[in-house]
């Protein structure tokens, strides 16, 4: 098992690195060097090398964004075109992601380990296809005429928040960043993206296009930073309307309390999950093992709903684990260029070492080891699929979110018990349930308390389809309609009436 | 003085003693006197409360019933609160200093109609069918949020208690109810009649006590799914750092407000004047839309001022109970203490007083009608929410003006315009950053209408469709189909 070469059978793709065309931060439309002149180095995690140096913005430098966007939204033309002048506009960026897919998914892929495939014809479509969506949206928002009890006529105005933040996470960098700014876009909302410091190459790009369409300066800002200089800088800014975040639990905190301290700006947060996998006896064995692997090893595990928690039904449980663990011990993993492999490397050392700590764990706490279990190699940060079973929900690899390929396997005799068990977490973000039985898919659908469930599916997004945590992951709707409403301030306008013919 | 009935925490569907055994004392505004001794609720009395919801909630019947079953309680309930109106509206009055004629026309059946407007909801709650790229079924169900965690302020403590409770109900949560300190009574008086009307033990559970106590425990309880609050910006802020810090609780918060209200040349001087003077009197100036900044547009500024002092000097105060007053007492000694010295503030930064500047000549926290001219913005009479009969007025030239300075506020709940000219309500309307635009009115409050600020005033909405879906969880189902004849 090489670094380069994983387990596929050829040797992958020598792509050359790219020339790194966008290195600088996009403030006001321009690319500027940082305040301080400084810069930070992004990596490629196949072999640890530095990919490029890229400016680092600080608090001067969001500043510096935030007067951009507060004159954009105050005094330029964007909140001021109509919704339909700003969906050409929108559509016009959304071409042009098209015509540079290959470019686009190189980056990705360099930058964060993805799969190249999978970026080239699934995450950098998406990222245009939402902008597309919300495109259409745009030219449709409407407020409510409402149904007084007295002589009045009342209606309510949907605006556009203002100048919002958007500080996003390294593990989807263009699926999050058209995720967060298609809505506000569309909305006429001004912004500042602050991309995850793993992961800012395609951000820049991405603004390199957006001026291209026709977004005019100010109207979207990247900041390319730290979270806890320029992320927190956003978070605490006076000037800032709205923070939107998709990212870990812990910082999720610090932002709405920063949020809090500062102007009390309306904060949405994505965060962290547990996601269990329901599979009940009447399942298909083959489909449930093949979904349920997918469930955690998709994006190297590095997914906020990755199903990480498995029940699975007594009844097929044996045959289950034979089929699981073989298809996991023929998952290939390794150069994500090569289009034979299905997991890259882990983003970062960090993430690596984290995951690894976890399994040591696991193995502590005296869970079985079914497969895999370390890493592979000695560069880049890759990892064996790894599923532990004889699991106790209280042990770490059950209760915390690992981001890895790592799976806690259980065995469960109910539906009732399989209903209390996947609650018995903080989380509540995504589950998945198996079972060809209607009355068993409405019952637990309704029972189990996670903003998404999927049912004989996993990772089933769309554009249309609102997704979002309760509990501990989270308040706020990505997606769907109910995103774009993040991003208008309702108003309520009241005039007395005379002689109306009706109430 | 009548007999206060309801003086221990709600939990649970009893009344019972605080945990501590400690009690608060609730005076009476008009004269400082005690008018009752009512349980001291904290921590450990938020827990056992928090315990009841909970299993009120996962467990009982509550949010397993149908939304038009919810609706026959709070129908009830609406019924037994209207039986005992002068009663309610009595407890206000002594605990608030609020004025006893408005009570019973105005502030308890608006509590009725708030409660019926939502159980009419509770039966419409839907979700949506969704429109998938590829062969998917999806749909959103609209699922109760679980426990909430409602903190209130003392100046509207009925309308307040229903503001947060009903689209609660509604939804099919739970509920923990921390009134102020000050304005106990009508809401214990409630809880008995929530539980006559049939609301299931655990249901609603009211904690009387203090906001460093009781209400922080609520803000910061890892098992409270979500908190709504109404209040001072600055508690705002604590609320939504401790709901951070303990589980991440989604709050919604009512903040506090420096509204503006634009008076231009075309308008009726009688009825403006009317409307300005009330909208900084109304309620004594304890409403958080009071319109504390009047912007007059030169052309009738001089007639104006003649017309609104002469209103002001004439404005009744007194005894809350007595049908002719207009204003009763602010509610407590530190709101009294405060108006003063925000007064004080504004004669010396050097402001001309116009008329009132002083307590009123009479026993109790009594302020004189206040108003303030030759203002400039960066005055504190000018940012701050001063929350008492305290006007500041000002002159303006151009619309443009008007706009900006009534922008120029961190807050952002409401404002007021009053023109016959639709060009310039569209145009000001529009351009005015606050939740509730008011033209030629003001207080026009409706059950079906969104209530809520932007910038510092906060975030959420209260009444109409917005106020329920705060209680509310979006919920996405996803099946994958086949051979669907359409997508």
């Amino acid at each position: 098992m090489g670094s380069d070469c994983g387990n596929s059978k050829e040797c992958p793709l020598k792509t050359n690195t790219p020339t790194i065309k966008f290195t600088k931060l996009f403030i006001n439309g321009e690319f500027v060097d940082s305040v301080s002149g400084r810069t930070f180095e992004t990596k490629d995690p196949r072999n640890g090398e530095v990919i490029a140096k890229v400016a680092e913005g600080n608090r001067e430098d969001v500043d510096l964004a935030v007067k951009a966007a507060r004159a954009a939204f105050d005094h330029g033309p964007w909140p001021r075109l109509s919704g339909f002048e700003r969906a050409k506009i929108m559509l016009k960026f959304a071409d042009l992601i098209d015509q540079n897919i290959e470019e686009l998914a190189t980056l990705e892929t360099l930058d964060a380990g993805k799969l190249f495939s999978w970026n080239k014809n699934a995450d950098i479509p998406g990222g245009a296809n939402t902008l597309r969506y919300y495109a259409g949206a745009a030219d449709k928002i409407h407020g409510d005429v409402l149904k007084m009890s007295r002589e009045l006529q009342a209606y309510t105005l949907l605006e556009p928040i203002g100048v919002v933040g958007h500080i996003i996470p390294w593990n989807f960098p263009c699926t999050m960043f058209f995720m967060k700014t298609s809505p506000a876009l569309a909305a006429g909302c001004t912004m500042i993206v602050k991309p995850a410091e793993q992961t800012p190459l395609t951000a820049l790009y991405f603004a390199h296009l957006a001026k291209l369409a026709g977004i005019p300066e100010g109207v979207l800002n990247v900041v390319t930073g730290f979270g806890r200089t320029a992320g927190a800088a956003i978070s605490s800014h006076m000037d800032i309307d709205m923070v939107s975040f998709t990212g870990s639990t812990d910082v999720g905190r610090e932002i709405m309390k920063a949020s809090a301290a500062s102007n009390l700006k309306t904060v949405s947060l994505e965060l962290g999950g547990k996601s269990p996998l329901v599979i009940f006896d009447d399942a298909d064995i083959d489909m449930a093992s093949s979904l349920a692997l997918q469930g955690i090893l998709f994006n190297k595990g590095e997914i906020c709903v990755a199903g990480s928690r498995v029940y699975v039904q007594e009844g097929i449980y044996d045959e289950f684990v034979k089929k699981l663990v073989k298809k996991a011990k023929d998952w290939v993993v390794g150069d994500p260029f090569d289009p034979q492999v299905r997991q890259g490397p882990q983003v970062d050392k960090a993430q690596f070492d984290k995951i690894l700590s976890y399994i040591e764990h696991g193995k502590r706490e005296g869970a079985t080891l079914l497969t895999g279990g370390k890493a592979i190699g000695n560069r880049g940060y890759y990892i064996e699929p790894t599923i532990f079973t004889d699991v106790k929900e209280d042990m770490l690899i059950v209760k915390d979110e690992i981001f890895g390929p790592v799976m806690a396997l259980m065995k469960f005799k109910t539906i009732e018990e399989a209903i209390t068990r996947a609650n018995d977490t903080k989380y509540g973000l995504a589950a998945g349930i198996v079972t060809k039985d209607l009355n068993v898919a409405n019952t637990v659908s309704r029972s189990i308390r996670a903003g998404i469930i999927w049912i004989n599916c996993y990772f089933a997004f769309d554009r249309d389809c609102p997704y979002g945590g309760y509990k501990m992951s989270g308040f706020g709707r990505d997606f769907g309609l109910d995103a774009l409403h993040k991003y208008l301030q309702v108003k309520s306008v009241v005039t007395p009436i005379y002689n109306s013919p009706w109430l | 003085m009548p007999t206060i009935k309801f003086t221990k925490l709600f939990i649970n569907g009893e009344f019972v003693d605080s945990v501590s055994g400690k009690t608060i004392e609730t005076t009476d505004p008009r004269n400082g006197e005690v008018i009752a001794k009512v349980a001291e609720g904290g921590k450990e009395d938020v827990d056992l409360a928090v315990k009841a919801a909970r299993a009120a909630f996962d467990h009982g019947p509550w949010p397993r019933m149908s939304g038009f079953e919810r609706a026959r309680i709070m129908m009830k309930f609406a019924d037994l609160i209207e039986e005992n109106l002068e009663e309610l509206a009595t407890l206000d009055s002594l605990d608030a200093g609020k004025l006893f004629s408005l009570g019973k026309a105005i502030d308890i059946p608006g509590v009725i109609s708030c409660l019926r407007y939502y159980a009419g909801a509770a039966d419409k709650i839907h979700g949506r069918t969704l429109k998938m790229s590829r062969e998917f079924q999806a749909y959103t169900l609209l699922e109760p949020i679980g426990v909430v965690g409602s903190i209130i302020p003392w100046n509207f403590p009925s309308t307040m208690f229903f503001i947060k409770a009903s689209p609660a109900l509604a939804a099919g949560c739970t509920v923990v109810m921390k009134p102020a300190e000050q304005t106990p009574l009508s809401a214990l008086y409630y809880a008995h009649l929530a539980k006559m009307a049939g609301v299931p033990d655990g249901v609603l559970n009211v904690i009387t006590g203090f906001g460093p106590t009781a209400g922080a425990a609520i803000s910061s309880h890892m098992d409270i799914d979500m908190v709504s609050f109404t209040g001072s910006t600055e508690v705002g802020r604590e609320i939504m750092k401790a709901a951070a810090t303990s589980n991440l609780k989604p709050v919604a918060l009512e903040l506090g407000g420096k509204s503006p209200l634009l008076i231009f040349d075309d308008a009726d001087i009688d009825m403006a004047s009317d409307l300005a003077l009330l909208g900084v009197l109304y309620n004594k100036g304890e409403i958080c839309v009071a319109g504390s900044r009047v912007f007059v547009q030169e052309g009738i500024y001089d007639e104006f001022v003649k017309k609104l002092v002469e209103k002001a000097k004439a404005w009744p105060i007194g005894d809350p109970f007595d049908p002719q007053v207009r204003q009763g007492p602010q509610i407590d000694k530190a709101q009294f203490d405060k108006i003063l010295r925000y007064i004080e503030h504004g004669m010396r930064e050097g402001a001309t007083l116009l008329t009132g500047g002083k307590p009123a000549e009479r026993q109790g926290y009594y302020i004189e009608p206040t108003i303030f001219t030759d203002v400039k913005e960066d005055m504190l009479i000018v940012k701050d929410e001063i929350f008492g009969p305290v006007m500041a007025l000002m002159k303006f030239k151009t619309i443009e003006e008007a706009i900006k300075s009534a922008n120029n506020t961190r807050y952002g709940l409401a404002a007021g315009i009053v023109t016959k000219s639709l060009d310039v309500a569209n145009t000001v309307s529009r351009s005015i950053r606050a939740g509730t635009i008011w033209i030629n009115c003001y207080f026009a409050f409706g059950d079906d209408c969104p209530f809520g600020g932007c910038k510092m005033s906060g975030f959420g909405k209260d009444h109409g469709s917005e106020g329920l879906h705060k209680y509310l969880h979006t919920k996405s189902v996803v099946t994958p189909i086949y051979n669907s004849p359409w997508l």
